[in-house]
């Protein structure tokens, strides 16, 4: 080989792994691309299933009625039981939770707090199906045992979800209670302020955005939770707006699993069904744009 | 003096309060796992492990652990590769402009979107559109769009830790980007990267909603021979005998598989958290 031809081979290599550096980067956007590419893959499928039941305007938004034999698919009282179950999980998640964060961050010692803290994380493990087995055994029966009716009711739903947003509720809370400046804290302590007047007075209203966007945070994973609200909250054949809290109820996200087995495919059950999901959905993304946008404004309030 | 001494038992009352709620919520988390270890424990035996359910009442879950670890395989072998690949791009290639923000933003809605919406966009994507049918890929796929922004979220993270002057000193010895990349910044980030795919599999064990649609929905005694087979799963093991055993041997038996679940969450939980505390030891050290 001689030296021109080295020459040569050498800038050939040269180019080659410029040329390999671009395909590798190339390659990397195509996939970035893909994983942008499945949230408007999983938004238009979901629209393009719902819209002949969205299309349905008035009859389906507004109406009271699901019952899917008759082709009557108002979703009025699966939403109202939706928001009913959500929210009363969330006032029994808030009354454990925040006094728990309040603890954790300004009460419990450093060893205490290492052992509570990874307990309440591993609650978030427990596979939602699990939980709502338990519930089903046991909450579900004691229900049933103290108060009557068939157990598979609204309360043991609160419980259920109750337990499962706790650890959210706790740990968002914890931080923003945390990121109260010290400063603030020990002046109102040098004041003469006892610790629970300086928390009430000082700490709770600085924290409040931060504890504010748990609770809405929490609200939308309480709605869109699935398995373990279904299996204690009875599901009735035909769902009516509840007027005790020992009524068995059926929620957005129960309706589809429970339904979707015997939908035919194509048929207006069907494209109800995924119009269900359309709305969870879109529930769920406004909360979840809630909770961003408190957090955000909390931020800028911590910066002052 | 004697209000001085109201309000601090007052104080003390209060004190009282918040710490008996903190310990509600770990009570919570030992009555839940307590009552599962207490009832399943009597059922856990080799022939359970290791026999093919048969009715309701007999019959063990090997089907369902090797099911479950066929979809998580399925799973992780999409997600991972997408996810690394995607945050390499989004941390170390991508300029802050208008792509990257809207890039951002998607996969945050992703990891909002509840996964009984991802259940049904798998059955309608996967299943009826591409045609895949109710099988193994079609609910290891779905899983993967569920877990795939924790994947990203985590690897770019762990990415961003590593500090700029090792890529700098490794770009000044005049290695091209993508080497600096691979052998400098994927080496020092790959714990975080592991631990975040660790927590995406925790995930996906447990998910019951989207396999349900996607992956199968019986109490199939069979092992899938191809990816295109019906796969059993645990947690469809679990929601099946819950809602339809009504025995009391049934409901045994959906104990033993929930210990089982919660089993292999733990042991991924573990390798995450050593991982994790391994990984903040060797950041300090610096």
């Amino acid at each position: 080989m001689n030296f021109l031809e080295r020459v040569r081979t050498c800038r050939y290599k040269r180019i080659d792994s410029k040329t390999a550096e671009k395909i590798v980067e190339k390659l990397l956007f195509i996939a970035t691309l893909s994983s942008t590419l499945i949230v408007f893959f999983i938004i238009g499928f979901m629209f393009k299933e719902g819209i002949p039941a969205l299309a349905l305007g008035w009859d389906f938004f507004f109406g009271m009625i699901w019952r899917p034999p008759h082709n009557q698919y108002g979703i009025v009282p699966l939403v109202v039981c939706t928001f009913i179950v959500g929210i009363g999980a969330l006032v029994l998640a808030a009354v454990i939770g925040i006094p728990a964060a309040i603890f954790l961050a300004e009460y419990a010692p450093t060893w205490l707090r290492n052992i509570i803290k990874p307990c309440v994380e591993m609650l978030v493990g427990i596979p939602s199906i699990v939980l709502g087995f338990f519930g089903l055994i046991v909450i579900v029966t004691f229900i049933r045992d103290s108060f009557g009716g068939y157990g598979e009711c609204i309360l043991a739903g609160w419980v259920i979800l109750a337990i499962m947003t706790l650890p959210h509720v706790i740990s968002i809370s914890e931080d923003s209670i945390r990121a109260v400046p010290k400063a603030y804290k020990e002046s109102s302590l040098a004041l003469g302020a006892t610790q629970l007047q300086t928390i009430k007075k000082v700490i709770l209203p600085n924290a409040r955005s931060g504890i504010l966007a748990a609770m809405v945070l929490g609200m939308g994973n309480a709605i869109g939770e699935t398995m373990a609200v279904l299996m204690v909250i009875g599901n009735p054949e035909i769902p009516f707006i509840p007027s005790s809290i020992l009524d068995p109820v059926r929620v957005l996200t129960s309706t589809i699993v429970i339904e979707i087995p015997y939908a035919v495919w194509g048929s207006m059950h069907q494209h109800a069904l995924f119009a269900l999901g359309v709305v969870l959905f879109i529930v769920v993304a406004i909360l979840n744009a809630i909770t961003t946008a408190v957090m955000k404004r909390g931020e800028m309030g911590g910066g002052r | 003096m004697g209000e001085g001494r109201g309000m601090k038992v007052t104080e003390e009352i209060v004190k009282v309060g918040l710490c008996a709620a903190a310990f509600v919520s770990v009570a919570v988390l030992l009555i839940v796992v307590g009552y599962v270890f207490v009832n399943g424990i009597g059922v856990l035996s080799l022939d359970f492990l290791l026999e093919s359910p048969y009715r309701f009442e007999y019959g063990g879950i090997f089907p369902q652990i090797i099911g479950t670890l066929c979809l998580v395989a399925v799973c992780l072998i999409f997600a991972v590769p997408m996810g690394v690949a995607s945050a390499i791009y989004l941390a170390e290639y991508a300029s802050d402009n208008a792509i990257t923000r809207t890039v951002r933003f998607c996969v945050e809605c992703l990891a909002g979107i509840p996964s009984i919406v991802i259940g049904l966009f798998g059955l309608v994507f996967l299943v009826y559109y591409l045609n895949l049918g109710i099988c193994l890929l079609s609910g290891g796929l779905a899983l993967g769009f569920m877990i795939l922004p924790w994947t990203v979220r985590a690897s770019e993270e762990a990415i961003k830790t590593v500090p700029s002057t090792y890529r700098e000193a490794s770009l000044a010895l005049g290695v091209s980007k993508w080497r600096t990349i691979r052998s400098v910044v994927l080496k020092n980030a790959y714990p975080g990267i592991i631990t975040g795919i660790l927590l995406g599999m925790g995930k996906a064990i447990g998910e019951t909603a989207v396999v349900l649609l996607t992956a199968g929905s019986g109490l199939e005694s069979f092992l899938p021979k191809s990816l295109f087979d019906p796969v059993a799963s645990l947690p469809v093991y679990i929601y099946m005998m819950a809602t339809q055993g009504h025995t009391s041997a049934a409901y045994t038996r959906t104990f033993g598989a929930s210990l089982v679940l919660i089993a292999m969450f733990l042991v991924i939980s573990i390798f995450a958290l050593l991982l994790r505390n391994r990984y903040i030891g060797r950041m300090s050290k610096r």
